[in-house]
């Protein structure tokens, strides 16, 4: 036992004076800029990541029962907490300042204050996105709740091939939005004017464009919610059901009285993952119209991004226009605006489901 | 009784339009990659000019096209999602079990930042990202933009919230006993969460994988903004918007990639259909 205790420490202290050493020298070569290269490959970030290693295994075999717990939570945590820090929470706060500068996706040069969010507002494009996303959340937040319900009902009775059914209903969900969205392009643009017969494409025009993003998203999401709602509606229990039935209630009755109020929690989930994911909605936007469509007149101006959602305006006003600080305060909003909604939609659920 | 079955048959035949009609997108994309531009072009719904030749024709130039490069492009993405989706069930079981079972202030601080963070969009952190990405990669001297193994850190960052909040959700149930058991017996506490926890937790990760490997193989902006379009290493979404952006209104060309797109994804729904639903509804609901 203490002979293993003495072996533990000289591995600890070698590694962690190993890992120490790899790190100085990464450092010294950072701050020197005397980069040791082996061939085309340069040695400093390799340093770096085997003496972090080096560290956290000298750390490990540090010889204490004490502390060991301690020490191995530290451990533990290490790893997601780094990458999250480094993916989500720095970069949140940078993107909080950065959208009071004219960053331009490399350095900014002055502090701006609210020009950026003042500027939005008048920008006639930015507001008819903006709307044009609330117009799209509402109509399908209702529309893929309905849908997908109805869906449920059908694939709750006593149907054959059911599981077939569901399969099928859920298949779309599973295709990424950008390959979904040039499939219907090419529906939309080839095949419908072919059946229809009509020479304009539906996505030609900005009404029908809209029209048609909300079709392809009903129909790639609908199945998803439906399995939520099979799920909500299995959890009714069968003698409520029967008994129901005994006392000879219809069938309409059955689901307006005993099975909508009985699985209230499951609409609430519904609805909350409906909204957020269409406020998100991104890949069939860009991948079936690009965000094109002209407005004629809309706060003066005329208009070419008819049918571009926030999220696409945010990229486009990054990528394409490289307004950067521009971009980065809309997304602060945008975010501001989701996190409001769900805030409230969770609160008015939560309110009408204690009443329920 | 006469009127039940009437009513089974409307009900059956409403789920077969249904079917039909949420199904023929998918029919279209394998009957028109049989057939050639011209042949698509002139009808689109009738197999007239499809043949296997076609096909073989339209497949070997998606497959063979610089721009798409199907197979490194496929390699790609199978490599980011398989090795994101280990590192998160790893690393998301061990935070997850920390924080769980420490009921300190600091684990408190940990859970609820993880679980406020899954509301912001990634439109918020995507331009800064790029920025912290670059300023992390010239420090370290590693390159953060633009590889793969800075796209899997990536998505081990943006997939963290939610794994640890499904998977702490779950270890709140595995009694303590066991752990204290354990320990009795003289188990290290890395010993009892690889031995004892981290196997009790499979049903768990099985969700969290399949909610995450859906997220990640079909992700697009992620991956086109951290690699871009140009990038030998695209992943298959990104490879498609950059092959279609290449042949406009080609539409052999763009159904054949899309249906080599759909392909893995429905092969794997096949397999494992019952698991990728139930998966993707205790997600939701937790």
């Amino acid at each position: 036992m203490n002979e293993n205790t003495s072996n533990r420490k000289t591995l600890s202290m070698t590694l962690l004076g190993v890992g120490t050493i790899l790190l100085i020298a990464a450092l010294y070569m950072d701050f020197s800029k005397n980069y040791i290269r082996l061939g085309s490959f340069e040695l400093r970030g390799a340093f770096l990541v085997l003496g972090a290693l080096c560290v956290l295994a000298g750390i490990y075999f540090i010889p204490t029962i004490l502390h060991h717990r301690a020490i191995i939570n530290c451990i533990f945590l290490f790893p997601l907490l780094f990458t999250f820090a480094v993916t989500v929470i720095i970069p949140m706060f940078v993107g909080f300042f950065y959208s009071f500068t004219d960053w331009n996706g490399v350095t900014f040069t002055k502090m701006v204050g609210f020009e950026n969010y003042a500027a939005m507002f008048k920008e006639p494009a930015f507001i008819w996105s903006l709307l044009l996303t609330v117009l799209f959340v509402i109509v399908n937040m209702i529309l893929v709740n309905l849908v997908a319900f109805l869906l449920a009902l059908l694939c709750t009775t006593k149907l054959k091939g059911v599981g077939f059914f569901r399969a099928a209903y859920f298949l779309p969900n599973l295709i990424g939005g950008i390959v979904l969205g040039y499939i219907w392009q090419f529906i939309f643009s080839n095949v419908l004017t072919k059946i229809l017969n009509s020479p304009h494409s539906a996505l030609a025009t900005t009404k029908t464009a809209f029209i048609a993003i909300i079709v392809v998203y009903v129909w790639q999401y609908a199945g998803y919610i439906m399995l939520i709602y099979i799920n909500g509606l299995a959890t009714v229990p069968k003698d409520v059901l029967e008994a129901a039935q005994i006392d000879g209630a219809s069938d309409i009755a059955t689901l307006f009285k005993i099975k909508i109020p009985m699985i209230a929690a499951t609409f609430t989930i519904c609805t909350f993952l409906t909204l957020t994911s269409a406020f998100k909605q991104f890949d069939v936007n860009l991948a079936l119209t690009n965000g094109g469509g002209t407005v004629r007149g809309f706060m003066g101006k005329r208009l070419s991004n008819g049918t571009q959602m926030i999220a696409l305006n945010i990229y486009n006003t990054a990528f394409a226009r490289d307004q950067y600080g521009y971009a980065q305060a809309k997304a602060i909003l945008f975010f501001i605006i989701l996190a409001c909604v769900s805030l409230l939609q969770v609160r008015i659920s939560n309110k009408r489901e204690v009443e329920m | 009784m006469k009127m039940k079955t009437s009513r089974a048959v409307i009900l059956t035949i409403i789920a077969v339009l249904l079917a039909i009609y949420i199904l023929f997108p998918f029919a279209l994309v394998v009957l028109n990659s049989f057939k050639t531009q011209a042949a698509i072009v002139q009808n689109p719904i009738s197999a007239t000019g499809a043949s296997f030749k076609q096909f073989a024709s339209n497949l070997s130039a998606v497959v063979n096209n610089k721009n798409f490069s199907f197979w490194r492009a496929f390699g790609s993405s199978a490599v980011v999602t398989i090795i994101s989706l280990v590192l998160l069930a790893v690393f998301g079981g061990m935070s997850a079990w920390v924080i769980c079972r420490n009921k300190t202030k600091w684990s408190t601080v940990i859970y609820m930042t993880f679980i406020s963070s899954m509301i912001i969009p990634f439109q918020v952190v995507m331009l800064p990202l790029i920025a912290t990405f670059r300023e992390v990669g010239k420090y370290i001297g590693l390159g953060m933009n633009g590889t793969l193994p800075g796209l899997i850190f990536a998505y081990c960052g943006f997939g963290g919230a939610m794994t640890v909040f499904i998977l702490t959700g779950f270890i709140k149930g595995i009694p303590y006993e066991l752990e204290e058991a354990a320990a009795i017996d003289g188990c290290s506490p890395e010993g009892t969460f690889f031995r004892i926890i981290f196997p009790l937790l499979k049903p768990t990760i099985v969700t969290v994988t399949i909610l995450n490997g859906m997220w990640i193989w079909n992700d697009y902006l992620l991956p086109s903004i951290l690699l871009g379009q140009n990038n030998p290493n695209k992943t298959l979404p990104v490879a498609v918007q950059a092959f279609v952006g290449s042949f406009v209104k080609s539409w052999d060309m763009i159904l054949t990639a899309a249906l080599l797109a759909m392909i893995p994804m429905i092969v794997i729904f096949l397999v494992a259909q019952k698991h990728i639903m139930d998966g993707m509804v205790q997600g939701a609901i937790k």
